[in-house]
């Protein structure tokens, strides 16, 4: 148990804090979380580049800053950061799940056309996989392209498209080979959010925000050559990118955040003369989160040294998702508790507390337990992979894809 | 940066895992369970042949002058083998006591005893973390009276490390005049506790440190505590899968069915990170003093919390065979309810971590 990162990176630490010390008044604010970035927010990220402090390991052809892979600079810059309370590089669809794929799987000409604009904020992306029909079960999507022209034509409907609104392009899963058995009959497509037969409708959710749309393609037109990966790859293509998902929705920093928050909140609310804090309920509860936070924490800590050395994360890491959603959570349903009746104002009322974001966040992140792979699909993959338990029978692999991309077009006129 | 055990740690842990493997089997844990005196000489021999017994004691009174951690790394598989051995009280904080707080007389003399197996050494701290029914030690003037509840690794002690209600740590000789052990028979047959009424007994004080010694002696036991019971969840959750893997109904392994795989993986989920948790209050206890309370509390009620639910769902898992004697999985059960009550049940041991923090209102 060694928990120094040794002297060269104490060094590199040392470097992290005077960057940050000297340019943090060009940051932008923190809550500057916009899907299409301010220009300072870009000015912010392009400088960030330059240092290396994000875009880090990307190569410099691309518009990185190309770095060789260092597991714990890239630590050490986010918990800079997130210690001086300033925000670090952009983060959004395009470039923690597009740019990761594209490195991967692209061809050189795509690497060299979309990561260094995505990189900088100049193009924004939204991804296109689930549909009404293929939530959980995602291969089961129906959305289709068949090919005329030289051109993709795609007709179908996505869903759960956060940003679509202002996205420039689109990485969108649709089935090329209506005969080819399920996962084998899909193509990974790119093309722009302003190509005609595009509509873009928000989905308000319960928190009463529409964070995410549905969009719905008519006759959409795609050149042929616009693919990442060949035709039919296309779900292999795509799981490269939703392992980033789910590394992308597991930070440890980030839980122990909301639980200093909670903390803050417990000790500034009353109830009567006495602190919410001071009732031994809700400080029990406080408590038993903590240690939970502080187990994730240290779990966080062994899956990075297993990293280090090269192995794999094994179940550290398979069980990283469920548990700290659940975990953020219970975080907010605490901190509910812990207000009393003041706990159900939202909507900007008067006595509001915090702009209502405990309850925004108890409610969004229910969603969060259920998006990017459910809890109970967390539980099956925990199982299968992490436990080795027998396997559901699974009618998907003998079974043919059922309908013709022809069925399509009506499918959609239902869904309206 | 490596969080994890070192490659010594490792080569520990695969060494103790095969000396109870060959020498304490589920049969001989049925025999011991079975006898007044549960502790078995013959692993407690094996596990001493291993240096086992001089793990905490300091390298110049003849033992290995280990850490917390290595102690951990032994006492989740004493959980995992449910192995009836003294160890808590006996092999770490007798040790950590004679070593933090006593002479260099009660030094020279214990320590390299209980390195060599010679000697074992019971510890009686309960009543600094809750008092019940009425029992307490007062001393005066080198004489204990009163009653110490739960007394750990009891039979066979030589002597017993005592708590007074002032936090001081007393050392009393099994034998002497005025004290009368009286065992406690628990759910757990495969540890050994009791009780020692003191009248007038005649006892070494060690250090008067207001109580330091006593409340490092908590953390630790704390810690090896959350470790017994991570091996024990450990063994209960391969056992749910094994299970769950060869019993088939309505034509299928039961393993297939989502309600019973996802029972297995949420025994999963919530267990391993408690093993990060357990490491890294092993590693704080020698290495960030400052921490090493507040975080031996987490490690102690969250691994108790997360075990009940293990051991509930794996018996569970396992149907009606469970929850009979046929398997023994109950010594597992057991176990990880001893490891929950002893030294502090969580919601005591959460109350301590607020008051550590200093959340607890004085009014």
């Amino acid at each position: 148990m060694d928990l120094n990162y040794g002297p060269e990176y104490d060094v590199f630490r040392k470097q992290v804090r005077a960057f940050i010390e000297a340019h943090s008044h060009l940051a932008p604010p923190s809550a500057d979380r916009a899907a299409r970035p301010s220009s300072k927010a870009v000015e912010w990220q392009k400088l960030l580049i330059e240092h290396g402090y994000t875009a880090r390991t990307i190569p410099q052809e691309y518009g990185g800053y190309g770095a060789e892979p260092d597991i714990l600079q890239s630590r050490i810059i986010a918990e800079e950061f997130a210690r001086a309370r300033v925000p670090g590089g952009l983060s959004n669809q395009g470039i923690s799940m597009f740019v990761p794929t594209l490195l991967e799987l692209g061809t050189e000409e795509q690497k060299r056309r979309w990561i260094e604009p995505t990189l900088k904020g100049d193009v924004v992306w939204c991804q296109g996989y689930s549909e009404p029909g293929a939530g959980s079960d995602l291969a089961n999507l129906k959305t289709s392209a068949h090919i005329e022209n030289g051109e993709f034509v795609i007709n179908g409907q996505k869903i759960w498209t956060s940003t679509a609104k202002q996205a420039d392009m689109i990485f969108c899963l649709v089935r090329t080979e209506p005969d080819a058995p399920k996962h084998g009959g899909i193509s990974y497509l790119i093309f722009s959010m302003d190509t005609p037969g595009i509509e873009v409708r928000p989905l308000k959710t319960m928190t009463g925000h529409a964070e995410f749309n549905e969009t719905f393609f008519t006759d959409v037109r795609v050149p042929v050559d616009q693919i990442v990966g060949q035709r039919g790859q296309g779900w292999f293509v795509a799981n490269a990118t939703l392992g980033h998902e789910r590394g992308m929705l597991g930070d440890p920093d980030a839980l122990e955040n909301r639980l200093q928050a909670l903390i803050g909140l417990m000790q500034e609310e009353r109830l009567g003369q006495a602190r919410a804090i001071d009732n031994p309920v809700l400080r029990d509860r406080l408590v038993a989160l903590q240690a939970e936070v502080a187990a994730m924490k240290y779990n966080g800590m062994r899956v990075l040294s297993n990293s280090l050395r090269g192995e794999p994360g094994g179940m550290a890491k398979l069980i990283v998702k469920l548990q700290s959603c659940e975990l953020a959570h219970q975080i907010s349903a605490l901190a509910i508790d812990a207000m009393g009746e003041l706990g159900i104002l939202y909507h900007n009322s008067p006595r509001e507390r915090h702009g209502g974001a405990w309850q925004w966040n108890y409610m969004f992140q229910l969603g969060l337990i259920i998006g990017g792979g459910t809890a109970q699909i967390q539980k099956n993959i925990i199982a299968e992979r992490g436990l080795e338990m027998p396997r559901e029978p699974n009618p998907a692999k003998t079974s043919n894809v059922g309908p013709k991309a022809s069925d399509m077009a009506s499918q959609k006129q239902g869904a309206n | 940066m490596d969080f994890g055990l070192s490659q010594d740690q490792q080569m520990l842990r695969d060494a103790v895992s095969r000396c109870l493997a060959d020498t304490s089997p589920l049969s001989h844990v049925r025999e011991c369970a079975e006898r007044d005196n549960p502790l078995s000489d013959q692993v407690l021999r094996a596990l001493n042949d291993l240096g086992v017994a001089g793990m905490l004691v300091p390298e110049e009174h003849g033992g290995l002058g280990m850490t917390l951690l290595d102690a951990a790394v032994v006492a989740e598989q004493l959980g995992y083998a449910v192995a009836p051995v003294p160890f808590l009280a006996s092999q770490v904080l007798a040790p950590i006591a004679l070593r933090d707080a006593g002479n260099e007389e009660q030094k020279a003399h214990w320590l390299p005893k209980i390195a060599s197996g010679e000697a074992r050494i019971g510890v009686a701290i309960s009543e600094t973390i809750e008092v019940r029914d009425g029992a307490g030690v007062s001393s005066a003037a080198g004489k204990l009276n009163g009653t110490a509840l739960f007394a750990l690794d009891f039979e066979g002690a030589d002597a017993h490390i005592v708590a007074d209600s002032g936090g001081r740590l007393h050392l009393v000789g099994a034998k002497a005049s005025g004290l009368k052990a009286i065992a406690l028979t628990t759910i757990d047959r495969t540890r050994s506790v009791g009780e020692l009424r003191f009248d007038g007994a005649e006892a070494e004080p060690l250090a008067d440190d207001g109580g330091v010694a006593t409340a490092r002696l908590r953390d630790a036991g704390r810690v090896i505590l959350a470790a017994d019971s991570l091996g024990a969840g450990q063994a209960m959750i391969e056992k749910a899968i094994d299970y769950a893997g060869q019993r088939e109904q309505f034509g299928r392994l039961i393993g297939s069915f989502q309600a019973v795989k996802h029972m297995c993986a949420e025994m999963a989920a919530r267990h391993e990170p408690c093993r990060s948790l357990v490491w890294y209050a092993a590693h704080a206890f020698d290495a960030v003093p400052n921490e090493a309370s507040l975080v031996a509390c987490h490690a102690k009620s969250h691994t108790a919390e997360v075990h009940r639910f293990v051991a509930r769902t794996s018996t569970e898992v396992h149907g009606g065979m469970g929850f009979t004697d046929l398997l023994g999985l109950h010594y597992w059960f057991k176990r990880i309810g001893f490891d929950r009550q002893v030294l502090g049940g969580p919601e005591v041991v959460r109350a301590e971590a607020a008051a550590l923090q200093g959340w607890t209102n004085a009014a």
